[in-house]
């Protein structure tokens, strides 16, 4: 697969050293998102994966223009078309989210309005933003409900969030999503929340979205699993930055950063024997330095050495070319030796 | 561990356990309008010194079925038997010592630790309540020992739950659990909240604790792969009863039941070749209320491989189709043998009455689903 993904083109999204940081008064401000670039392209998908609270719900949110103004300082470059979204007008970002890009996140219920009927809070969306009248408006609601797989779409128009099981609320809203054909679709953990069994549904309609409307998908998640069954290129955040990006079958079968490769050590896989060992990273995301003394990771990182600090580097860790479509933040990275024919993938990492 | 469990009698033996929520309506008279069976009749045995792994979706009565046999939970109907004694019978001193013996791990540690006691008085209460651990220096000894077996420094005794990260609260959850050297240890979703780095470590210290003090384990987890990891046995639930039970690695190799099969081929595996090549069973429609479980088999409004005959009216008992494997469908053994082939979502749905939707392009769109069966379910 090519660095630009299945289908090439004008990235419809482009990141660039975008920094996110809160102050509050009377606390040191906290560095959310620390020099992040990516871009998606059209009928792309990409995976942003991490640990709790590494800033991905932040990047996400940056990106949609949705943080708050007061006591947030948002820097660096997001374009959308090649337009900045950066220090936009509130109208010039209303008017695009929802109509050409648009936003699913892990708690449907929270993201809808319990007091107004699912097929209300469709059709306006649909009135907000393309020119309908309310009676196209609903019959286009029933289309969108149907093409999510909510059966009986005409019954469930009247029905509110709280009527809905967790499965049905993410399809509504995804039909919310849908409703003006974006050309990007950032999801949030979007099944995090769901059973196995309905998220593997959920799954198998972004695949479809993407496949059949070209849309550029961002996945958020922190799940490995996800990732391998739907990313095309995959960044691995860690406190606020990226430490590694690859295309997905490179990154699974040979994670270089340190960080990338003891979460694939440590989960359990569902075709891995009994006995099988997990070999946990120690400590927790909590134990992580600012980047401004060192690498974030090196209180866990078995590779650790002086030059990891920036006292003795004298720079931050920077983010590098590693090969072709590869890039990494680390300075003694995983090695491979020259993989035997026939070695699984993971087989080389553990 | 493990050797010679199967001629001895098994730590815990359940037979036909039920629990039956009642639904109440009205404002002025509290009246039943229906039950919620949250467990339907489980029978299970767990050997000592093994794992036992109960999986399945939420909702499925996994917790429930947990507190039952601690009896936080007044079971509707069946029997708990705990080292040769029915819990049932027991009452006051007696009662209080088979709990201590039978100690649970909760999934949200913050939730079940009290924040204004530090670590120290956590891990002492229930050794000064028990009238254990031999007087005050022997329960600081003994507190210290605990520490030390769960990863924690001692300088984490006059700390308080909020100041560690979730992954240490866990391991305090776990050092109160065995403070009292129980037998049984329930360890319902220990993981669930954890980070995946993190979770790592919890696992391999519940494995090393079995070992080190010969702990019998039930570990209630949502999570197919975590529960595959960790136990001897899993058993796997659907709507309040176990659909099959089987040792770990016999489930994976060949899963017997039909939701067996599609819940692990919905479990995602972090290996791109993997998920590029396994089969994928997606099913048709959610879970079903508990409160209206379907007739026949609990399964078939979902199940790819529902046959015309037996699966809608006919209850389908948990038997042993071979040595250790026990499974709960009419159909396991032409389904093993290839001779029964699954439908695919779309076909359940359209064979449950819910219409097939057809797309522009002529493509049948994947997982049309079953109607009516996602209805909220109340709460007493
Ligand atoms: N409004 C805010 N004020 C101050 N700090 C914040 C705020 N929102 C987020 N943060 C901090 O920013 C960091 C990144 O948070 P973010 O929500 O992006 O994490 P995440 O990667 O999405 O984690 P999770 O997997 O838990 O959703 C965290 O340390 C968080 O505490
Ligand atoms: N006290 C209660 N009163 C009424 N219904 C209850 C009560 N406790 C549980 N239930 C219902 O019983 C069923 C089983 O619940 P239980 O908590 O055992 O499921 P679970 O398998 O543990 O799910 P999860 O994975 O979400 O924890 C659910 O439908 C639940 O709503
Ligand atoms: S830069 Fe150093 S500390 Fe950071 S991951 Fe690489 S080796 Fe480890
Ligand atoms: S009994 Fe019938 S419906 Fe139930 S699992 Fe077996 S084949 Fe499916
Ligand atoms: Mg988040
Ligand atoms: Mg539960």
């Amino acid at each position: 697969m090519s660095a630009a993904g299945p289908l090439s083109g004008a990235p419809v999204l482009e990141v660039e050293e975008l920094a996110v940081t809160f102050s509050r008064k009377g606390e040191a401000p906290v560095r959310a998102v620390d020099g992040v670039s990516f871009d998606v392209a059209p009928g792309e998908t990409i995976g942003l994966v991490g640990e709790s609270g590494c800033g991905k719900s932040v990047t996400s949110l940056a990106v949609m223009g949705l943080l708050p103004k007061r006591g947030v300082s948002v820097t660096g470059s997001v374009r959308f078309n090649g337009q900045e979204l950066v220090g936009a007008g509130d109208s010039m970002l209303r008017r695009l989210r929802g109509a050409d890009m648009a936003m699913v996140f892990q708690d449907p219920l929270s993201s809808l309005n319990p007091t107004v009927p699912i097929g209300t809070q469709v059709t306006e969306v649909l009135l907000e933003h393309r020119e309908m009248d309310r009676k196209e408006a609903s019959r286009e609601a029933v289309v969108l409900l149907d093409k999510v797989g909510i059966p009986d779409p005409v019954r469930r128009l009247k029905e509110y969030p709280h009527q809905l099981s967790g499965g049905m609320r993410q399809r509504a809203l995804i039909a919310m999503s849908l409703a003006c054909s974006p050309r990007l679709l950032i999801a949030d953990e979007p099944t995090t929340a769901l059973d196995v069994t309905i998220q593997a549904q959920i799954l198998e309609l972004l695949k479809e979205l993407v496949v059949d409307t070209g849309t550029a998908l961002v996945m958020i998640t922190h799940d490995l699993g996800v990732v391998a069954g739907l990313c095309d290129r995959v960044h691995v955040m860690y406190a606020g930055k990226i430490i590694e990006s690859a295309e997905r079958h490179e990154l699974f079968a040979r994670p270089r950063q340190p960080y990338t490769g003891g979460l694939l050590a440590s989960v359990p896989r569902l075709d891995a024997s009994r006995g099988t060992p997990l070999r946990p990273i120690r400590g927790s995301a909590r134990d992580a330095i600012p980047w401004t003394q060192g690498c974030a990771f090196a209180p866990r990182c078995d590779n650790a050495q002086d030059d990891c600090l920036t006292e003795v580097s004298g720079e931050i860790v920077p983010l590098e070319y590693d090969g072709p479509g590869r890039e990494l933040r680390c300075r003694h990275p995983l090695e491979y030796p020259q993989a035997p024919p026939g070695a699984t993938a993971l087989g080389a990492a553990r | 561990m493990t050797a010679g469990a199967g001629t001895e009698e098994p730590l815990l033996r359940v037979r036909g356990l039920k629990v039956h929520f009642p639904i109440k309506r009205g404002i002025v008279f509290d009246r039943t309008v229906g039950h919620v069976r949250a467990v339907d009749g489980v029978d299970l045995d767990i050997d000592r010194g093994s794992t036992y792994g109960l999986v399945g979706e939420s909702g499925c009565g996994k917790s429930t079925l947990g507190r039952a046999i601690l009896r936080l939970e007044e079971p509707t109907a069946g029997e708990v038997v705990f080292d040769g004694t029915d819990v049932a019978s027991l009452k006051g001193e007696p009662l209080r010592q088979m709990r201590q013996r039978m100690q649970m791990v909760f999934q949200d540690p913050l939730g079940s630790l009290d924040p204004r006691q530090n670590v120290e008085s956590l891990l002492s209460e229930p050794l000064h309540a028990h009238g254990l651990g031999g007087g005050k220096a022997g329960i600081a000894e003994k507190v210290r020992t605990l520490l030390d077996a769960v990863g924690l420094p001692a300088a984490a005794l006059r700390r308080y739950p909020h100041e560690f990260s979730g992954g240490q609260r866990q391991r305090i959850g776990i050092a109160r659990a065995v403070a009292l050297e129980p037998d049984l240890l329930i360890a319902d979703e220990p993981v669930s909240a954890l980070d995946v780095s993190v979770q790592a470590q919890v696992l391999n210290l519940l494995e090393e604790l079995q070992e080190r003090l010969g702990l019998t384990y039930l570990v209630i987890a949502h999570d197919l792969a975590v529960v595959r990891h960790i136990s001897d046995v899993v058993g796997v639930m659907y709507l309040g009863s176990l659909v099959e039970q089987a040792p770990a690695d016999d489930l994976y190799e060949q899963p017997l039941h039909p939701y067996t099969r599609s819940l692990m081929s919905a479990v995602p595996v972090p290996d791109p070749v993997v998920e590029e090549t396994r089969e994928r069973i997606l099913l048709a429609g959610d879970l079903p209320s508990p409160a209206d479980p379907p007739s026949g088999c609990r399964f078939h409004t979902r199940c790819p491989w529902r046959q015309p005959t037996r699966c809608d009216d006919e209850v389908p008992l948990l038997r042993e189709l071979a040595p250790g494997r026990l499974v709960s469908c009419h159909w396991a053994e032409e389904i093993r043998d290839g001779a029964l082939l699954p439908k695919s979502a779309e076909e359940v749905a359209a064979s449950m009455g819910a219409s097939v939707r057809a797309t522009g392009s002529g493509r049948i769109e994947t997982d049309a689903l079953v109607q009516g069966v996602d209805q909220p379910i109340e709460r007493r």
